[in-house]
């Protein structure tokens, strides 16, 4: 088996490859050298992983990027693949992510300023999705440290009609008429920092992810706080009590076990950090009820770096891989579900997101 | 006909072009569409979707900046020269 690894980082993409079920890799050289890589996103329905790289150039905006050849060429359309239509009043500042749909040739793809836009070709055209943009909460929708973004795309796995996303700030929204409309689904999810701590919409949400044997279960690492639904958020209860701390941004789900779920907590808002200055994965296989360390193999000793939301992930195998990149630009690997964990490469730019697939 | 400049990182996008001849003139706005419709990719990368000059993207008509002068009803005559640059501001964050 071979497994590829998209690294996304703050000046170019760089695909790693493993043939020894993910002990060693092979890096090759950065793709669209000196852009930003905020997400990739992989598509499996074809007869080869589609990948699609949000290309973000500072000086010439957001674009997408398509590969069918595991990147050996890369095609952009002619027209912009995301971009708001005449008469929104807005333009796309950047692509936060990228995520197939539940049928074949949808795509995805959050933006920010916070919007949603559809691709039925593919990921090489895309559609904003009106229904969120006209969203009468839209003006009240705030902006978090990293900017004002869609940044979590949940499409249900077999309801094409049923969507989830979550934005910064506003929270989790969805919908079950294939966009059309939308509701705001963030009861029992904390916003500390608004006058009223549990408002209808506001939060900011910084990940969500959806457990992969029950559709209904999510997990999400909120701007302090962690939660769970189990009730495809109707509702959310905290499973923070047992980790070291409530901060963070990734949260990852196993691609096929039921409630097995991964974490990087940071000590707090103010101190972004990883908790006690350790490089510590977190992982919970009931549902967040408990959580144990998994650092077996990570660097030891004081350590400072991030991961950022979009900078862990798994893959698709039985036993799952699971990755994370820093924003000191290392990467780690782990093809034991974090029993154990293998540098990939080190000496990167800041790594913005990872995605991993078996090939 | 006024010519448009094209930076070299911007030149894949032109067909390999550093000087593009364009028929329109008027205004700066009369030539981007030009070559909107002539070289989409290059005009995307100067414009926005709703048409504004993206902030780190600088064009100047015969040697001024025309962000300081009319912005996109900047005045373009049959012989001007369009320079487009990339803002010093901009590019790889360090």
């Amino acid at each position: 088996m071979t497994t590829l690894l998209a690294i996304g980082t703050q000046k170019g993409l760089f695909l790693a490859t493993s043939d020894d079920d993910r002990r060693t890799w092979q890096v090759g050289p950065a793709h669209f050298s000196g852009t930003a890589i905020y997400t990739v996103g992989v598509d499996t329905s074809g007869p080869r992983p589609r990948l699609l790289a949000a290309v973000d150039n500072s000086h010439f905006g957001p674009s997408i990027a398509v590969s069918d050849d595991l990147g050996e060429t890369w095609e952009e359309p002619d027209s912009a693949p995301v971009a708001f239509p005449d008469g929104a009043g807005a333009s796309v500042e950047r692509i936060w992510q990228i995520v197939p749909g539940a049928e074949p040739g949808v795509i995805y793809a959050g933006s920010q300023p916070s919007a949603l836009f559809r691709s039925t070709d593919g990921g090489r055209s895309f559609e904003l999705v009106r229904g969120l943009w006209d969203h009468p909460h839209r003006p009240e929708w705030g902006a978090g440290f990293g900017g004002q973004a869609v940044h979590t795309i949940l499409p249900h796995p077999t309801d094409p009609a049923s969507l989830l996303v979550a934005m910064s700030t506003g929270g989790v929204y969805r919908s079950s008429d294939g966009g059309e409309s939308w509701a705001p689904a963030n009861k029992g999810i904390k916003a500390y920092f608004m006058p009223d701590p549990w408002p209808e919409f506001g939060q900011c949400v910084h990940r969500v992810a959806r457990d992969a044997a029950d559709p209904t279960r999510l997990y999400a690492q909120n701007h302090h706080g962690v939660y769970r639904s189990s009730d495809g958020g109707d509702s959310w209860q905290s499973i923070a009590e047992t980790l070291p701390s409530d901060f963070g941004f990734p949260m990852v789900a196993h691609p096929s076990r039921p409630g097995v779920i991964w974490n990087f907590p940071l000590t707090a808002d103010s101190k972004r950090h990883p908790t006690e200055l350790r490089c510590r994965v977190f992982r919970s296989t009931d549902a967040g009820d408990k959580w144990e360390e998994q650092s077996s193999g990570l660097p030891g000793g004081p350590y400072y770096p991030v991961v950022l939301r979009d900078a862990m992930c798994t893959d698709d195998a039985g036993t799952a891989g699971v990755y994370f990149g820093t924003r000191a630009g290392e990467v780690f690997a782990s093809g034991d579900e974090g029993e154990s964990w293998t540098t990939v490469v080190a000496h990167l730019p800041d790594v913005l997101s990872v995605r991993a697939v078996s090939i | 006909m006024p010519v448009l400049l094209v930076p070299g990182v911007l030149r894949a996008e032109a067909g390999g072009a550093s000087r593009l001849e364009i028929t329109a003139s008027g205004s700066l706005a009369a030539v981007l569409a030009e070559v909107g419709e002539r070289w989409p990719r290059l005009a995307r990368r100067i414009r926005d979707e709703q048409g504004a000059v993206r902030r780190y993207v600088n064009v100047y008509v015969d040697g001024e900046d025309s962000r300081r002068t009319a912005g996109l009803d900047t005045p373009v005559a049959e012989g001007s020269e369009i320079q487009v640059l990339p803002s010093v501001a901009g590019g790889s964050r360090p």
